[in-house]
This record gives structure tokens, sequence and C-alpha cells, in this order.
């Protein structure tokens, strides 16, 4: 069977429609079959639109959170009220306290740290162990790969190397994604990989990472979110006065 | 022992509004490679320029199949050429030029 790719994380300008159109349609000549768009206080009618737009372009789309709280008590606050809103959730992880809070908590789905300064980057071993409990994947964007130059670059080649060995000690699965922000800076899934060589991630880890793994943390989320959910492995298969 | 090298060829497109000469697109691949490899690194790969098309923004680079994937990873890495944004893709491998014309045709 044909493998399907992902990108879990596209950021065009929401307020742009004709990049919004462009950067779906590049996503799907790229050859992916399933994308995310952070989406908050984004109207209904405006996420339909979207899904139209993908489906036009014979792709899925799925809604996503990225949530930037301070404090780890607004970072559950911010939980509680969106996280049957939307299909996937992250958190971009910006102090110690949130990221381990983040790593623990079963609702949250993608951990993403940005920037490069090393200090600022808390996926250590006490977090993958944390992570590894819970459902929660290490999100890596390949925006900053492309975009910096220099010093800056290398130190981040070498926060990611070490970062990627520690999720596969404590087998935290791990997403690659584009963090596009336009349509020149998207790339193909087997691109995409290939750049992740540069931080010692193998091929075939690599190729789940822009697959297998982001369509898995869609699919759970989907179930989870579906009427007929109960528990995790019980549904309702029927309802009606004969049951 | 020496190791047999098999050739790969390597059909690219160039993203781009602007439409730039064969020097400039090898230049760019060379920075690119040399950035993320360094000159030890871009020796291996055997780079060469096999066939540009200005007008389609089609290339074809041939390498050694070893380093495929470095080369892939260097093109990717491409973001401006003459300060003009830029983003080459991939279309094809093969590793015969008739078989890269035929997938290239389909």
């Amino acid at each position: 069977m044909k493998r399907k790719y992902a990108d879990l994380h596209l950021c065009p300008d929401l307020g742009n429609d004709g990049q919004v159109t462009r950067m779906i349609r590049k996503a799907s000549e790229l050859g992916y079959r399933l994308i995310a768009i952070p989406l908050q206080n984004f109207p209904e009618e405006k996420i339909r639109k979207l899904q139209n737009i993908c489906k036009e372009n014979r792709m899925d789309f799925a809604s996503r959170v990225d949530l930037k709280p301070r404090t780890p008590n607004e970072l559950i606050r911010s939980l509680r009220n969106l996280r049957r809103r939307f299909e996937i959730t992250a958190v971009v992880c910006e102090s110690k306290q949130v990221a381990r809070q983040a790593a623990k908590d079963r609702r949250v789905d993608l951990l993403n740290f940005p920037g490069s300064n090393r200090r600022k980057r808390f996926f250590d071993k006490a977090e993958a162990e944390l992570a590894s409990n819970t459902l929660g994947c290490l999100e890596i964007d390949i925006k900053p790969l492309l975009t910096l130059e220099g010093p800056i670059r290398i130190r981040l080649l070498s926060s990611l190397r070490r970062e990627v060995a520690i999720a596969e000690d404590f087998h935290v699965p791990i997403v690659i994604s584009s963090g596009a922000s336009n349509e020149l800076l998207m790339r193909k899934p087997r691109e995409t990989a290939a750049l992740t060589s540069l931080f010692d991630l193998d091929k075939s880890s690599a190729i789940n990472a822009v697959s297998k793994n982001q369509l898995a943390i869609v699919k759970r989320n989907r179930e989870k979110l579906s009427p007929n959910f109960v528990a995790p492995g019980i549904r309702l298969i029927r309802r009606g006065k004969d049951c | 022992m020496l190791k047999k090298t098999r050739a790969r060829y390597l059909a690219l497109t160039i993203d781009s509004d602007e439409m730039f000469g064969s020097t400039e697109f090898m230049s760019a691949v060379w920075d690119a490679v040399l950035k993320l490899y360094g000159e030890c690194g871009a020796s291996q790969t055997g780079l060469a320029l096999i066939d540009y098309d200005i007008e389609k923004k089609l290339a074809i680079l041939r390498t050694v199949h070893t380093t495929v994937d470095m080369v892939r990873a260097a093109l990717a890495s491409i973001t401006k050429i003459r300060d003009k944004p830029v983003a080459v893709h991939v279309l094809t491998i093969s590793g015969t030029i008739k078989a890269l014309s035929e997938k290239i045709r389909q």
C-alpha cells in the first residue's frame, strides 16, 4: 500500500486567503495527503472553507491548536477549554515548568521547542521519561534548518542531534513538520526525511516521522473526539431501544 | 580495494518566479553541499550538471549512489539563488539517463 505523508505544521498567514490556498495546493503537489494548520479563535465557517480547499486537492485536513502558556496552570486551563475542539494539541514549551507539565499531560500530542538556544530547549532525559509515559511526541520543525545559517544552525543541529538520541532512547515518537510560512519553504516528504539525516535520524525513523507517527496521532484523536468513543478500546457500536 | 561507484541521475525542478543560469544554479548547489558536508563530503558526491533547461526550470544532476541522500538534503536546504527566494525539488531519481527521461515523460 502506498505510504501516506503528512505535514502537521503549516503556518500560512490565515488573513491571506490566497496564500493559504497556494500552500494547500503546494502540499498536495508535493505528495502530502494530510495537513494541519494551527487555528485558534478562527471562525467555524473559515475552518469549513479550509476543509473544502483540502478536499478539492484530495487531501485530509486536521485542526490544530498551538498553546504557548507561560505557566503550568495556564496550560491546564487552556487544555481544559480547547482539547475537545481541536484534533491536534501542540504545546510550544518556552519554560521548563511548562515543558514538564506538557510532557506528563495525556491531552498534549506534540511538544515543540522553539529557537536554537540550547538553554531554552528543555527536551532532556527527564522530559523524555515523562513523555514516554504519555502519548506526547517530540515535534521538530524543518523551517529553522532552512532559514538559519552559520553558527546558529550549527548549534541547532547539535541540540537536535542530542534531542533525537534521547527521544529514541526513551521511545518517544518523533514528528517532523515543515513549520513553513510560505510555499517556498515547503519540501517533499523524502526531502524532509533527507534533511533529518543532518541530526542523525536514521532513514526508516525519518520516513515514519513524516508519515506513520503523524497519522497515528490524528487517527487516535479522531477516535477520541467521536461521539461513539467511551474509553480507550471501548466504543459505542449501536444505540436504540433494542440494545 | 576500490569500491565500484554507480551513478544516480536526479531530475530537479527549480521553484521560483525568477530564471537562473546554469552557473548560478550549480554554484548554489555546491554552496549548499559545502555548507552542510564540507569539502571532504562534497568531494565524495561526484556532482555534475548533465542538463539544464532554463525555460522549463529543469535540471539533471549526476551523483554517486552512496551520496544520494546527502545531495537530496543539500538541495532541500537551498532557499536562495542570487538573493531571490527559491526551492529545489527532486522530481525523480534513476540509474540511467534514458530511464530518467522516461520517468519525467510519465
